[in-house]
């Protein structure tokens, strides 16, 4: 399969492995932001063939693991009111503060699971006596695609359907971290499929101003191993320079016609991140022209703030400060099947990664 | 069979009232089909003589859309019952079949699973022994829910156990796994992606008749990897004997439409259903001879040799990756979800 077996062939692979094998001296820690990378880290087991003072501290670019608590019960509540919810698949076993969006489908919730927010529209024109929203949660991956929707609603004059937004940016992210003051990271895998879309433009500053290492980095086993080296090679050579591991997608630019689209329907607004609290100008929400598309505020949702169970370290795996298996309730009270936080649910998350694929960390 | 004959062009409630027209719909197309010895008594069961153990399998069909690429509720029906008997290590001999149809379904589409139904129990060499029908109201059901038992007889060489399975036997499968979930997924409402994978179901019961001819009770396990699909599997023998599973992903065989399918829609193909694959664990001594006569046999074209069974990580199954890396396959925990990006 083209652009497949080539990125997991064992030799191509095993050289880079190699390679930053001979030239790691010092400790580095790496933290490779999407949850995406963190998944094929782990299920293919590169992180036992790194050196050992290679340490890859897992990001938070998970979209399920940051979309905040309120909004699933926002959906929830929804969805109990009798709105057709349309969500990506991801999202539906994600812990509210009570139930998820699959147990209150189980209890007859009208829960549509879509690969796209377009046939929500569909969806909408098909049930004009019903409200349909999509939950369109995600980075800046997800973004024109909801957005377009909206766009879509539009054009056919469809006007019960709306969307409940949390869409998050990766570039401010990266800056929370690097402002912690526990932030230990020598480096950062940026997330490829966000920057096909958005392009690397906005990764110079953070460059300049952190003096870090930042490498656009692919998913495929050849592709990451690729980007671990090229950030080891900049810390051994000490150097903090933006490359680009995955130019076979990634343009300078990004995709034009894809931004187009988001800048239409969104605009940058401050965002809370479950586990990380809100960080200014972290997201986008939906612009003043079409806020009748915007669920949040076409029904008028109660909401009592919940706090987030106090046994769960979602916040500090998310932040790279702690890892899945350092949390005390991991795979003990906390499994895939009862999750206590998101991370252990979403198909990105370090703790279901951790769970499911690594080989010395469960008994 | 031409539905003019039948009379009736829809199956209502009435059709599962056990009144005349219940008669009209087993006499016009279900006797009819199956005529048997057993079935023309029109009795309320059947008397069946076995030889031996006999094995005993039970299973219900409830799949959505009824028809797909490659088989349809019917002869899956068949198929998945037929296949359970057989990984016991008996020869399926008969078979019962259940109806729960829902109101408003059209004889056609009726006829047509019965037929297939028919096509998929000759195929199999086994009969339709005994059966019910039932009607429920519209929006009670999903078009018609299929269960069927099977029964057969125990293969006189066959001593199949998990507790036979010894550090180093051997792990194949017959064939590319994860087509039948593909093409249920791909013909599902609402994803749009076209793709010409078809469902694997089929019988197995032949190809594990020859291997237990030749190989007897060297032949430790059979397991079909239906739902949860062939990791779950794995991972219920793994702790079934407390001992370890080791794979290698390069050796799974995986044709490339149904892995370009699987990087597509963010699932893994060592979750996704099979419904014509199943697995043996073998003396290693018999390894070599029983991958040949897989691979000679029409169900066994692309067998392969996975694995083997290890006293190391006991309960775990690890599979060493394309890279060299290694990975646990843990049991599915819920249904596989599309992912977000």
């Amino acid at each position: 399969m083209k652009y497949l077996s080539e990125y997991r062939n064992f030799e191509a692979t095993k050289k880079v492995l190699d390679e930053i094998h001979k030239i790691t001296t010092r400790e580095w820690n790496i933290m490779e932001i999407c949850g995406g990378q963190t998944h094929g880290l782990v299920k293919n087991g590169i992180l036992e063939l790194l050196p050992e003072k290679v340490r890859m501290i897992h990001g938070p670019g998970c979209p399920v693991c940051v979309t905040p608590l309120n909004l699933i019960d926002k959906a929830i509540e929804l969805l109990e009111q009798g709105v057709i919810v349309c969500s990506f698949g991801d999202m539906i076993r994600v812990p509210g503060s009570k139930k998820s969006l699959l147990e209150a489908k189980a209890l007859g919730g009208d829960l549509r699971i879509l690969y796209s927010p377009i046939e929500a529209v569909s969806i909408a024109k098909e049930n004009p006596d019903k409200e349909v929203i999509f939950f369109a949660v995600g980075f800046e991956t997800t973004a024109p695609a909801n957005a377009l929707s909206v766009l879509h609603a539009e054009k056919e004059g469809i006007t019960n359907y709306s969307i409940l937004a949390s869409h998050v940016l990766v570039p401010p992210a990266m800056e929370a971290i690097l402002d912690d003051e526990l932030c230990s990271i020598d480096a950062f895998l940026a997330a490829g499929h966000v920057c096909a879309i958005m392009g690397i433009q906005e990764y110079y500053p953070l460059v300049k101003k952190y003096k870090i290492p930042i490498v656009v980095t692919g998913f495929e086993p050849l592709d990451l191993v690729q980007g671990i080296y090229m950030a080891v090679k900049q810390l051994e050579d000490g150097q903090s320079k933006l490359e680009n591991q995955y130019a076979r997608v990634v343009k300078e630019y990004g995709n034009k016609a894809a931004i187009d689209v988001i800048n239409k329907v969104f605009e940058i607004g401050n965002r809370e991140w479950r586990g990380i609290g809100e960080i200014p100008n972290s997201g986008y929400v939906i612009k003043e022209a079409y806020r009748k598309y915007d669920a949040e505020s076409k029904f008028n949702i109660s909401y009592i703030k919940v706090p987030e169970n106090a046994d769960c370290i979602a916040g500090e795996i998310l932040r790279g400060i702690k890892k899945p298996n350092q949390c005390d309730q991991f795979g003990k009270a906390c499994k895939p099947a009862n999750p206590l936080g998101a991370p252990m649910v979403s198909s990105e998350g370090a703790c279901a990664a951790y769970y499911h694929f690594s080989n010395n960390l469960i008994d | 069979m031409n539905i003019e004959d039948i009379g009736f062009e829809t199956i209502n409630l009435g059709h599962g009232s056990g009144g005349e027209l219940t008669r009209n719909l087993l006499d016009k197309i279900i006797f009819k089909t199956f005529s048997n010895p057993f079935l023309d008594q029109k009795h309320d069961g059947s008397i069946v003589n076995f030889n031996g153990e006999i094995a005993i399998s039970t299973d219900s069909f409830v799949i959505t859309p009824i028809f797909f690429k490659g088989g349809d509720i019917g002869s899956l029906a068949v198929h998945g019952t037929v296949n359970d008997v057989a990984m016991c290590g008996a020869v399926p001999k008969y078979l019962s079949l259940a109806f729960i149809i829902e109101e408003g379904l059209k004889v056609s589409e009726f006829i047509q699973i019965v037929l297939a139904i028919k096509k998929a129990a000759d195929e199999s060499d086994v009969l339709i022994i005994t059966g019910d029908t039932k009607v429920v109201e519209r929006g009670k059901g999903d078009k018609i829910f299929i269960n069927t038992t099977g029964f057969g007889e125990v293969h006189p060489k066959a001593n199949i156990s998990v507790q036979n399975i010894k550090e180093g036997d051997k792990i194949l499968v017959n064939g590319y796994i994860a087509q039948h979930g593909m093409a249920i997924m791909s013909e599902r409402e609402g994803l749009q992606f076209e793709s010409t994978i078809e469902s694997d179901s089929t019988n197995l019961n032949f190809l594990v008749k020859d291997l237990l001819d030749k190989f007897g009770e060297k032949i430790k396990l059979f397991r079909d990897p239906t739902r949860g699909g062939l990791g779950t599997i794995l991972h219920e023998i793994a702790t079934d004997i407390s001992k370890g599973v080791f794979l290698k992903e390069e050796f799974i065989p995986l044709e490339k439409q149904v892995a370009a399918a699987c990087e597509m829609l963010g699932l893994d193909p060592m979750y996704v259903a099979n419904e014509g694959v199943f697995l043996v664990v073998v003396d290693p001594s018999i390894e070599a001879e029983v991958l040949t006569l897989m691979r000679n046999h029409e169900k066994g074209k692309n067998a392969a040799l996975i694995g083997e069974i290890t006293n190391e990580h006991p309960n775990k199954v690890v599979m060493q990756s394309l890279i060299g890396g290694k990975r646990i396959v843990s049991p599915l925990v819920g249904e596989q979800l599309p992912r977000i990006c």
